[in-house]
């Protein structure tokens, strides 16, 4: 380590830092590329297809994989490849708005829970309480057969609204335990304030924390979307990958011997929950600088 | 310059603050610019509760705090001129920036038109200030540096404000030996700037070395205070008397205390507060059973 002679302007330093380890760390660079590639697909894919839309009937039906559809057709002739294109995007859509709104509540209330402590604390665990208590899958269940048309927008945003809890009581634990150390002390005493202390003290000490519980709630509305898909309550429009598992079972593929229906949309939701955990891993040892040396 | 007057905390404890615990019973005491005073207790005295109250990271259940007559204000304005060390060194520091990340947040909130350069030779200079050299300790992270570097940065960062009083609580405890007596010499060093500082300890031998004046705190309550030689050598309480007779000794084997056998602060007829048994010497009530 060399030592500087000059005090930087640390913020940016740490920032340099982190890059400058991130591109060096193979599970993050393979987790991230796993994602990123399925999500090019996702986003790319439906332009070079041009404008077929995903369940048009184009060739013959129960056709294998083969140089004209990459991974053949289904019972009716629909072309599998470009449903799991469609499919994906909705399938990211999905995964990044429930997780995203999910974890924007959850950090805000378990910060503020965390942080504040006493009585702001125990109203805002009780809420919690009371969400967490919700059976979630019960009351997604009515609300999406109670609404005739149903988007993968507003699928998201319930799915957001209520898989929250347990995340805020992850982050509302870790905070309470940071809040203690003697540094976050020290900032007082230099005058910080306390939204500085919590983005700029408290959270990135747990940024790898706050990446792994953005990711188990994306891979969370991932899966819920595609329960909801599975029984028949996903988006009226389009298609899925869920809704494609929901086809591929209620059509026999399994018993068809369709493999090539199924694998995909299973293969890329396992592809993208599992390489969001290595890339954790790896973030982990990117952000953490006692993990970085052996 | 610092007065705490008549301070008493109570926390309020289980669900929905249903219990109270007293951890500080209405303490009085002060300390002068340029004096050291030692808050010497065991575990569970209060002693850091009120380390804590003074700077305004616990708030005060009844009584006043005030330095210089200004009552504690938790701020930026009243952390320049007040400020704290704390026990641990390691617990001190946000373990993903670096070390000097304290230096740069003093800059920030108190010195934000200073140009960098010259807050880098400030820095340098506090930093050579404790017996440090700058090119060692500056832009390492914290767990790269000792514990004795850790705690004399934490120091130097004091020194960049214009300090009149620093809260020193328990500081040498993480520390060897060899690096303890610099961190004290220090401290004494201190005094000559015109500083107060509190020095809270559970280590007897300690406070001597350092303190003017010594107030020794039990179960939240002064039981004795004073200039530390009247304290040390003729100690009136029996709780100061048990714990002077704790400290193991070099060239003695250990003896049981001198008893205490009457209540100097009853048989003078004292009520309410401390009694004063010689000029700058203070006694609560002994409690023997018969008081």
């Amino acid at each position: 380590m060399t030592t500087t002679t000059t005090l930087p302007a640390e913020e940016r330093v740490v920032r340099r830092e982190a890059l400058y380890f991130a591109v060096r760390n193979t599970k993050l660079l393979i987790g991230f590329g796993i994602v990123l590639v399925l999500l090019l697909v996702g986003l790319l894919g439906p332009l070079l297809l041009g404008s077929a839309p995903p369940n048009e009937y184009v060739a013959g039906p129960m056709l294998p994989p083969s140089a004209e559809h990459w991974f053949g057709t289904t019972t009716f002739g629909q072309d599998v490849f470009t449903q799991f294109v469609y499919g994906l995007r909705t399938t990211f859509l999905a995964g990044a708005m429930g997780g995203g709104i999910a974890a924007v509540i959850a950090m805000a209330i378990g910060f503020v829970a965390g942080y504040r402590g006493g009585l702001v604390d125990e109203v805002l665990n009780m809420l919690t309480n009371v969400v967490l208590v919700i059976p979630t899958l019960a009351v997604l269940l009515i609300i999406n057969a109670y609404l005739g048309i149903r988007s993968v927008g507003l699928q998201a945003l319930f799915i957001g609204l209520t898989s929250w809890p347990w995340a805020a009581r992850a982050i509302r634990a870790q905070t309470f335990s940071l809040r203690s150390r003697d540094f976050v002390d020290l900032a007082r005493l230099s005058g910080v304030s306390t939204r500085r202390i919590i983005m700029r003290e408290i959270a990135p000490n747990m940024s790898s924390y706050l990446f792994m519980t953005f990711i188990l709630l994306f891979g969370g509305s991932i899966l819920i979307a595609a329960s909801l898909d599975f029984i028949g309550l996903g988006p009226t429009e389009g298609v899925s990958l869920g809704l494609m598992l929901q086809n591929a079972t209620q059509w026999s593929a399994l018993q068809l011997g369709l493999w090539w229906w199924f694998v995909p949309p299973g293969a890329a939701i396992t592809a993208v929950v599992g390489a969001l955990y290595v890339a954790n891993v790896g973030l982990d040892e990117v952000f953490n600088p006692k993990l970085r040396e052996t | 310059m610092l007065k705490v007057d008549n301070v008493t905390k109570v926390y309020k404890v289980g669900t929905f603050g249903g219990r109270t615990m007293t951890a500080v019973d209405a303490v009085s005491f002060d300390v002068r610019p340029g004096e050291v005073v030692s808050l010497i207790g065991e575990s569970g005295s209060g002693k850091s509760t009120l380390g804590k109250m003074i700077l305004g990271l616990v708030p005060i259940t009844s009584g006043s705090i005030t330095v210089d007559g200004v009552a504690v204000r938790p701020g930026k304005e009243y952390y320049r001129s007040v400020q704290g060390v704390f026990q641990d060194p390691f617990s001190c520091y946000n373990p993903v920036f670096k070390a000097d990340r304290v230096f740069r947040l003093i800059k920030e909130s108190y010195y934000p038109s200073v140009p960098d350069a010259e807050w880098d030779e400030r820095v340098r200079s506090a930093i050579r200030d404790v017996r440090l050299n700058p090119d060692e300790v500056l832009g390492k992270f914290p767990h790269q540096l000792s514990g004795g570097q850790l705690q004399r940065l934490l120091i130097a960062r004091a020194l960049l404000l214009d300090l009149k009083l620093l809260i020193a609580d328990e500081i040498t405890s993480m520390l060897d030996a060899s690096t303890r007596i610099d961190v004290l010499n220090l401290l004494a060093e201190l005094k000559g700037r015109g500083l107060g500082v509190l020095y809270v300890t559970h280590d007897l031998s300690l406070g001597h070395y350092l303190a003017e004046r010594t107030v020794v705190l039990r179960r939240g309550t002064v039981v004795e205070m004073g200039v530390t030689a009247k304290v040390f050598d003729d100690p009136l309480h029996p709780y100061t008397r048990q714990l002077l007779s704790a400290v193991p000794r070099l060239h003695a084997p250990w003896e049981e205390a001198t008893p205490v056998t009457t209540c100097l602060y009853h048989e003078r007829g004292a009520t309410g507060g401390l009694l004063e048994a010689d000029p700058g010497h203070f006694v609560a009530c002994a409690q023997l059973s018969d008081c």
